[in-house]
């Protein structure tokens, strides 16, 4: 871990939208650690999440949200079931993600490529296609072959579907994203 | 259980790449005289993807479905996807618990949702509703030399305010449902470990690291075999399997079923009904060894008596051995 100079300005407002947003306060954390001692994406992380915990407390913006573990957490939950202090600590980390998404800083570019080809497939048929997805997703990413390897298993197994099944209220669906979309631009 | 009716929501995944998994808990569900009734027209319950964008706006995704069910007047749902159950399990509590997140979810549905529907899981189901003395009824066959690891994944009971569902940290439903079954399961320390395969695609890397320790620590607890009851867990286990061999250079070949097939399986299911050729890694040995139970029957008592008259061969043979001696 860099060494971060807490007396750059600390963001309070930060804070406050962080706990506004997540319903969570993060100043009853007192860095037990168990979170990160249970989280299997430690050795993955940037910064683990009792360091994330702790950065929020000191207000640290920029860190946190150029960090790649909010992007790296797969809210399995391990956090948010052993923190003594009863912190929703994974809905912290997904509360920050939003943020980051928010502001366009995304520091794992693939993951946010990859959520956004699903959200499209389903906002264009209702229901996830999951092969059209898997190209979205190498084409927009750059990495033509991903999990090229699977599709001959997944074709002798006939597990795959080559066609999207569109639904009647795939327009329902479409709306929904619209209305946020909409609403997300009222609010700034 | 007949009275009760359910609601059933597939969820994408068991729509495609988990379609074994959605024939055998249909299969089982039918089986057990549970009744079930699907929404017309469902769409995709928003996953993790969109609960990345916003938490509104993910509860409504889920809510549309939610709606949907209430409209059929039924008040609870079978969604055996644990990714599908959490979104709306969410949701309802979220939804249920304050009134301002209602107003805002219903702002962005069609028709507003009124908070009527629970939501779970199929493993759920059957161990609180049908119960472990109705699945050990309908066994019919045996699969000796089995040892499964039962395998829970992350979210299937935790965060326990929202699974409302077994222990958070050992929980023991599916390990009860299988030994009702008569499958004998091993004591599976990583059980709740996360498997990573939410960046299956995007961190592939990382994603067979982790899937390499639930793996080995499967194998260290004694198992053949691991049961799942989530499509993410069983692909990733299952399809990446070769992809973990490859990177860590480790070989495995270990089958992973969906705990529904084993129950298809004891109770005398075509192996084909229940999606047994879906599997990547093959899963024919399991096939192939099940036994009725009469001849399971059998062949204990016959090791039984075995076991009696070994001991006197080696008297014999020990008397033989001293009569030498002198």
């Amino acid at each position: 871990m860099d060494a971060i100079n807490l007396s750059n300005k600390t963001d309070w407002s930060f804070i406050e939208e962080v706990a506004k947003e997540s319903g969570q306060n993060p100043s009853l954390c007192y860095q037990c650690g168990n979170c990160t001692a249970g989280c299997p994406y430690s050795h993955y992380f940037d910064y683990p999440v009792s360091q994330i915990m702790r950065l929020l407390q000191a207000g640290q913006k920029d860190t946190i949200l150029n960090s790649k573990a909010i992007w790296l957490c797969a809210t399995c939950e391990t956090c948010t079931t052993r923190c003594p202090c009863e912190i929703d600590v994974a809905h912290i980390m997904d509360t920050l993600r939003i943020i980051a998404r928010r502001e366009n800083r995304v520091s794992e570019k693939d993951i946010k490529i990859f959520y956004d080809a699903f959200l499209d497939s389903m906002k264009q048929f209702g229901r996830l296609y999951e092969v059209g997805m898997l190209l979205a997703y190498n084409l927009k990413s750059g990495h033509l072959l991903t999990d090229a390897d699977l599709g001959p298993k997944v074709m002798s197994h006939n597990k795959i579907h080559f066609l999207p099944h569109s639904i009647k209220g795939k327009d329902q669906v479409a709306k929904i994203f619209e209305r946020y979309q909409n609403k997300a631009k009222k609010h700034g | 259980m007949a009275e009760r009716e359910y609601a059933y929501f597939s969820g994408c995944s068991l729509e495609g790449t988990a379609s074994e998994y959605d024939a055998s808990v249909r299969a089982v569900l039918k089986e057990l005289n549970v009744r079930f009734r699907e929404p017309d027209d469902w769409s995709c319950c928003g996953s993790t993807p969109a609960h990345t964008v916003d938490h509104v706006f993910a509860a409504a995704l889920a809510a549309r479905n939610l709606r949907l069910i209430e409209k059929l007047g039924l008040d609870t749902v079978i969604a055996p996807c644990p990714s599908c159950m959490t979104v709306f399990k969410k949701a309802q509590y979220g939804m249920t618990e304050s009134e301002a997140f209602r107003n805002e979810v219903n702002e962005l549905l069609d028709e507003p949702y009124n908070c009527g529907v629970e939501s779970k899981s199929a493993l759920q189901v059957l161990f609180e509703d049908v119960g472990l003395d109705a699945i050990a009824e309908r066994v019919t066959h045996a699969l000796p030399g089995l040892k499964v690891a039962p395998y829970y994944g992350c979210i299937l009971n935790r965060p326990p305010e929202i699974a409302r569902f077994d222990d958070p940290e050992n929980p023991v439903s599916m390990d009860k449902v299988l030994m009702a079954a008569g499958v004998e399961v091993t004591n599976f320390a990583f059980k709740l470990e996360c498997c990573g395969a939410a960046f299956g695609v995007t961190k592939r890397e990382m994603v067979n690291q982790l899937t390499y320790k639930v793996l080995s620590m499967a194998i260290d607890s004694g198992a053949n075999c691991i049961a799942v009851a989530c499509p993410l867990c069983q692909q990733n286990l299952d399809l990446r399997q070769e992809q973990v061999n490859k990177t860590m250079g480790s070989s495995f070949n270990i089958p992973i079923l969906y705990f529904t097939q084993i129950l298809g399986l004891v109770y005398g299911l075509p192996p084909r009904e229940i999606g047994m050729d879906k599997l990547v890694v093959s899963a024919d040995e399991i096939v192939y060894s099940r036994i009725t139970v009469e001849e399971m029957r059998k062949r204990a008592e016959l090791e039984a008596q075995a076991k009696v008259k070994k001991p006197e061969k080696k008297i014999a043979k020990e008397e033989a051995k001293t009569e030498e001696n002198e």
